[in-house]
């Protein structure tokens, strides 16, 4: 290959391992929270209907 | 080798055809949900649900109570019958094994197994938020009923 294409790609190598970098160190802070909230809601059972049914069917509150 | 007769315009394809690629993978990773149903993930929600039932009773009586690191904590034992404490030392040591595994599975799950302090660290913040009125959170070193 001619030098140029040689050093275009060099470079598109540099950019594409800084991107890796910058992906790895990003923590998805809100979505996250967002799976921590659907996994609490059905562990607790704070949610009629969210995730699997409970084993003993709810009682029939009045959810005023 | 037919790379080695290409001419160098096809050189400058593939530079484009990475960078788009680039452009594709960026958001997909910026963004969206996290993943949580894994096979491993769904069992562990579900034993965690069924082990509510024996943990709640806990939680009320003040027995039980929601640490900081994102764990349950024997903070009371007295509080339980005698009969019944090894039991309830049970459920917590096995309570806070699935949790253990769950922050692990889901940094795991999402190619990412360095993040899971930070699932913890998240996992624990909404643990303590949505306890119940009446059961004890751990704030700081600090237990406080809520």
């Amino acid at each position: 290959m001619n030098p140029v294409a040689r050093w275009l790609f060099a470079a598109a190598l540099v950019a594409s391992t800084a991107a890796c970098v910058t992906i790895n160190i990003y923590f998805p802070a809100a979505a996250a929270e967002k799976a921590a909230d659907r996994i609490i809601d059905e562990v607790w059972q704070l949610r009629e209907g969210a995730g699997s049914a409970p084993a003993t069917p709810p009682a029939a509150g009045d959810a005023k | 080798m037919k790379s080695a007769s290409m001419p160098s315009g096809s050189w400058a394809g593939r530079l484009a055809a990475l960078f788009v690629g680039l452009a594709l993978a960026f958001p997909v990773h910026a963004q969206g949900n996290l993943e949580i149903d894994t096979p491993a993930i769904s069992a562990l929600r579900k034993t965690m649900q069924q082990r509510h039932a024996q943990l709640a009773p806990l939680y009320a009586s003040g027995a039980v109570g929601i640490a900081a690191d994102g764990t349950v904590s024997l903070r009371d034992a007295a509080a339980v019958p005698l009969a019944q404490r090894a039991q309830a030392n049970a459920a917590v040591a096995a309570e806070n094994a699935d949790r253990a595994a769950l922050y692990r599975e889901i940094a795991r799950a999402n190619g990412h197994p360095e993040w899971e302090a930070e699932v913890r660290r998240t996992f624990a913040q909404r643990w303590l938020e949505r306890a119940q009125p009446g059961w004890w959170v751990q704030q700081g070193a600090a237990w406080s009923r809520k």
